[in-house]
């Protein structure tokens, strides 16, 4: 999987002649030439494996913070032993029951998200087009919470809800938006996201009984109130998910050249539309898990693809997207003693400025 | 050749536009007049109507049981109306403050930015009455504002309406985070936020007394400055020619639209797109000349406020839906609509 997806496509690969151009005149110039682009060719392929290699023993070392540190210290040998099926007196409970379950949801909707939000802005061809800033994200939340409060729904019908309502959104603003992708798209995605956000919060003063904690959770996202079969059932559908992912992923690099020039290489723009109904099913299972974590499907994918020396990275920034979310969790349960904040508060509390960033060094228009 | 100069002078017709103008004036005194009908109307339906319909003649009978429901009612409408009034007119003030066709204080995260300085008063500092955090508000509203502008314009292509709109999403986004981070370490404060988060007029006639001096400076301030916005809608060049002088006319149109946002967020909380849409209606009936556009505007955000709040009402009885849902509700397609025309530099 990591080859795939962390490669892409080699649309050039196996060393076409580039040298019938020059040989005539100067062979030996020729086969300097062909070195040099296959060295130019391969040392970015050797530099993906790196970066996924380092930010994997980023993710483990994150998880490990996360599981055994904190205001209670689990060791190394104790947690293996727990893993292994001792029991050890409140340590066993508040590692299988709190963090552990935390910090494995924290992985997956982490990955989710970034792989989610990574094909969002390589097939848009724009950073900001992310499934969280054009309303995707919001979308699935107001749907689940309507699922929730109005039809009374617990379990797989909310995820469902979340599919729906992720889909519905992102049909609504890509229809509105016409066939121009760029701003307009992210505008009207930012517009609609006001409105569903007013829809979630109208439906929570319908609840009184609600408290802070759940109504966070709907609007920016929280691994507060979990438990394993929510996990068991999300880990299911993203496996369900992950060949079709391999399989359409191959073709990212290239609609990242634009829709003409990937229906010039052999990609039309249904394969790259299907791709994108993959990530928005991606981000609607991560939101009806913890709810629309703010900004973490925003980050992975440019943050990915800067380690990845610009090119993008699918499985890069999933695993951004994790250390991010687990990270993030942490911070967000210890940070202040006594507060449990929801990991969202967190992840948009600096996600938002790193946007308001981009905006002022001007990256955001297209790249080149 | 041909094609060139019909067009262009199509163009000139259209912003000189000597028939249009006229039009425009023409269509002040309708505009004018049925603004006063719409605003009495609403306000008798929002005394009169919602969960329980009350007849006319408890409001002026104390002795009767229905009273207290009709004078509360009253107390809100006044309330909408100086909110409405106040966010019809900042809307206006932004527009042409920016030339920006999408300001408006939600969309640019004024409102967000006057609620966390709000919610900071409360829990962190201990304000408890209206009078103290107003001031916190207006402050908000200011930095907001100002920050917002200043992301913006260090671009390589400055600040575009589009910049100005995401980075005021953007720091909508981060400002609630923050102020979920601090209501969600003080349950107490959580409680007396729920509502107002949302954005409300239901239940709080008894702050608008202490809110009232501030917005009417503010509208008249807005008011007063008609002519620069007209200068200023020129260009800043143009606007100099003329004999303004710009940098003192933006910084007092920035004092009203500090006055005017900051206070409608402190008696209501957060209302976005009253601001949007209400210029923009005006505009298209009276034509772009602001001593038309701002008074016009004042009086129909009273009237949209008011009229959405009695929808509201009505809606999903017995429940209400509160004013700044209903507004987001009607704004968004509006806004979108806004987009898909695609003249942003239109002002």
């Amino acid at each position: 999987m990591s080859a795939v997806l962390s490669e892409g496509p080699d649309v050039d690969s196996g060393a076409r002649p580039v040298a019938p151009v020059t040989t005539t005149s100067r062979p030996q110039a020729a086969a300097d030439a062909i070195a040099a682009v296959r060295r130019a060719r391969r040392s970015p392929r050797r530099r993906t494996r790196l970066v996924v290699a380092g930010l994997s023993v980023a993710l483990v070392l994150v998880f490990a913070a996360r599981t055994m540190l904190g205001d209670f210290t689990i060791t190394l040998p104790d947690f293996f032993r727990i893993l292994g099926g001792t029991e050890i007196p409140g340590a066993t409970y508040i590692l299988m029951e709190s963090k552990a379950p935390r910090a494995v949801l924290g992985v997956l909707v982490g990955l989710a998200f970034g792989i989610g939000g990574a094909i969002f802005q390589s097939s848009l061809r724009n950073p900001l087009a992310s499934p969280d800033i054009i309303g995707v994200s919001i979308g699935a939340s107001a749907a689940a919470v309507f699922a929730i409060v109005t039809l009374d729904q617990r379990g797989v019908a909310v995820a469902v809800a979340a599919v729906v309502g992720a889909l519905g959104t992102s049909a609504l603003v890509r229809w509105q938006a016409g066939s121009v992708g760029g701003n307009r798209l992210v505008l009207i995605g930012v517009g609609l996201s006001a409105a569903m956000l007013s829809v979630i919060q109208y439906l929570f003063t319908r609840a009184d009984e609600w408290d802070a904690q759940v109504v966070l959770h709907w609007l920016t996202g929280s691994l507060n109130r979990v438990d394993w079969p929510t996990i068991r059932v999300l880990s299911a559908l993203l496996l369900v998910l992950l060949p079709v992912l391999v399989l359409l992923a191959r073709s990212t690099r290239v609609t990242e050249l634009g829709e003409d020039t990937a229906a010039g290489l052999g990609v039309g723009p249904r394969r790259s539309d299907a791709l994108l109904v993959v990530a928005v099913l991606l981000v609607a299972l991560g939101v009806a898990a913890a709810g629309p974590v703010a900004f973490v499907s925003f980050l992975a994918g440019p943050i990915a693809r800067a380690l990845n020396g610009g090119r993008t990275t699918l499985l890069g920034a999933g695993l951004v997207g994790a250390v991010i979310v687990v990270g993030a969790d942490h911070l967000a349960a210890y940070l202040v003693p006594d507060v449990n904040y929801p990991v969202g508060v967190v992840t948009g509390a600096f996600g938002a400025p790193f946007l308001l960033w981009l905006l002022a060094t001007g990256r955001t228009s297209r790249r080149s | 050749m041909t094609t060139l100069t019909t067009a262009a002078r199509g163009r000139l017709d259209r912003t000189d536009g000597s028939s249009s103008r006229r039009s425009g004036r023409r269509r002040t005194l309708p505009a004018a007049v049925l603004l006063l009908v719409a605003l009495v109307a609403v306000s008798v339906a929002s005394v009169l109507l919602g969960s329980r319909w009350i007849p006319v003649g408890t409001v002026f009978d104390t002795s009767s049981e229905l009273h207290g429901i009709a004078a509360a009612r009253l107390d809100r409408t006044l309330l909408g109306l100086a909110v409405g009034a106040a966010l019809g007119l900042v809307g206006a003030l932004m527009q042409g403050l920016t030339r920006n066709p999408l300001a408006d204080p939600g969309i640019l995260g004024v409102n967000a930015g006057a609620s966390f300085a709000m919610v900071l008063a409360l829990s962190a500092f201990g304000v408890s009455d209206l009078h103290g955090y107003l001031w916190f508000a207006f402050a908000g509203a200011a930095i907001a504002m100002v920050l917002v502008h200043a992301v913006a314009a260090l671009g390589r292509d400055g600040a575009t309406p589009m910049k100005i709109a995401i980075a005021g999403a953007a720091l909508t986004a981060a400002v609630t985070s923050w102020t979920s981070g601090v209501l969600i370490t003080d349950r107490q404060t959580m409680e007396a936020f729920r509502y107002w988060q949302v954005g409300t007029i239901g239940g709080r006639g008894e702050v608008l007394l202490t809110g009232l001096p501030f917005l009417v400076v503010g509208l008249v301030l807005g008011l007063a400055c008609a002519r620069s916005l007209n200068a200023l809608a020129l260009g800043e060049d143009l606007a100099r020619g003329l004999g303004r002088r710009v940098a003192l006319d933006r910084v007092v149109i920035g004092v009203a639209v500090v006055l005017l946002a900051g206070g409608a967020t402190a008696l209501a909380g957060p209302v976005a797109f009253v601001g949007l849409i209400v210029p923009h209606a005006v505009r298209a009936v009276v034509g772009p000349d602001y001593r038309r556009v701002l008074p016009l505007s004042l009086g129909y955000g009273a009237v949209l406020v008011v009229a959405a709040d009695v929808v509201g009402r009505l809606v999903l009885p017995p429940s209400e839906v509160q004013v700044g849902i209903m507004t987001a509700v009607i704004g968004a397609p509006f806004f979108i609509a806004l987009v898909r025309r695609g003249r942003m530099g239109a002002l």
